[in-house]
């Protein structure tokens, strides 16, 4: 299990393989799933030209950790990988990875949604977008079910 | 008792500060303590979620001398 929060911009398909190739899981597991959420140009019908991601030190990690540690037992995970970006954010970026390996697919589908309803229902993440109008806090996020 | 408060995001721009100690009676819970800081602010926030000791509580948490309490809107990660 790993789970960073991350100033810098990271390529989430090179992180994922970075870090499945730093496990020793070959053989085990046959499904992998993962989500990325990356930064649009729009947002309600405005331009947005960057963004800025705020968060809860130390309550951002130890909710993840909660959240990533409930999955493995339950859908009996053999690894998760989950990044998030804070900071100045720009159009195009990731913002969020969260990568499952199991053995079959089922478990991998629906351990990585899980992860990533939770994480944008509770984990402390806050954005901040500038438009050409200004900047403005996002009030909520979209409903993902 | 003392506490430590922490205001995130537009709550904290909202409040003008990041972080305070507040005094509150023994034995107050979490909302009281919310209660408190809006009259003494004069402000109006909807939806605040909070948390103490970097967990999520319900309004009526006992809170105790030395807790980190938590005052922020809600979440938009991912």
């Amino acid at each position: 299990m790993l789970i960073e929060i991350r100033k810098k911009p990271f390529n989430a398909y090179a992180e994922m393989q970075y870090y499945l190739d730093s496990l020793d899981i070959v053989g085990k597991y046959g499904a992998t799933a993962n989500f990325v959420g990356s930064m649009r140009d729009f947002n309600e019908d405005k331009k947005v030209t960057h963004m800025t991601l705020e968060h809860y030190p130390g309550m951002t990690e130890k909710h993840l950790e909660t959240i990533a540690k409930e999955a493995i037992e339950k859908w009996k995970l053999l690894d998760v990988l989950i990044l998030h970006r804070i900071g100045k954010v720009n159009i195009g970026e990731d913002i969020v990875l969260v990568a499952t390996w199991t053995a079959h697919r089922k478990d991998a589908f629906e351990s990585c949604r899980a992860i990533m309803e939770q994480l944008k229902s509770g984990a402390p993440f806050w954005k901040k977008e500038e438009t050409n109008s200004g900047a403005k806090w996002v009030e909520k996020n979209t409903p993902g079910y | 008792m003392q506490v430590s408060v922490k205001y995130f995001a537009s709550l904290r721009e909202v409040i003008g500060e990041a972080n305070s100690v507040v005094d509150i009676e023994e034995g107050s819970s979490v909302d009281s303590l919310w209660q408190s800081i809006i009259k003494r602010k004069n402000i109006e926030f909807d939806n605040v979620m909070m948390a103490v000791n970097m967990e999520y509580v319900k309004s009526e948490y006992q809170l105790k001398t030395g807790d980190e309490v938590a005052f922020f809107p809600p979440v938009t990660g991912g």
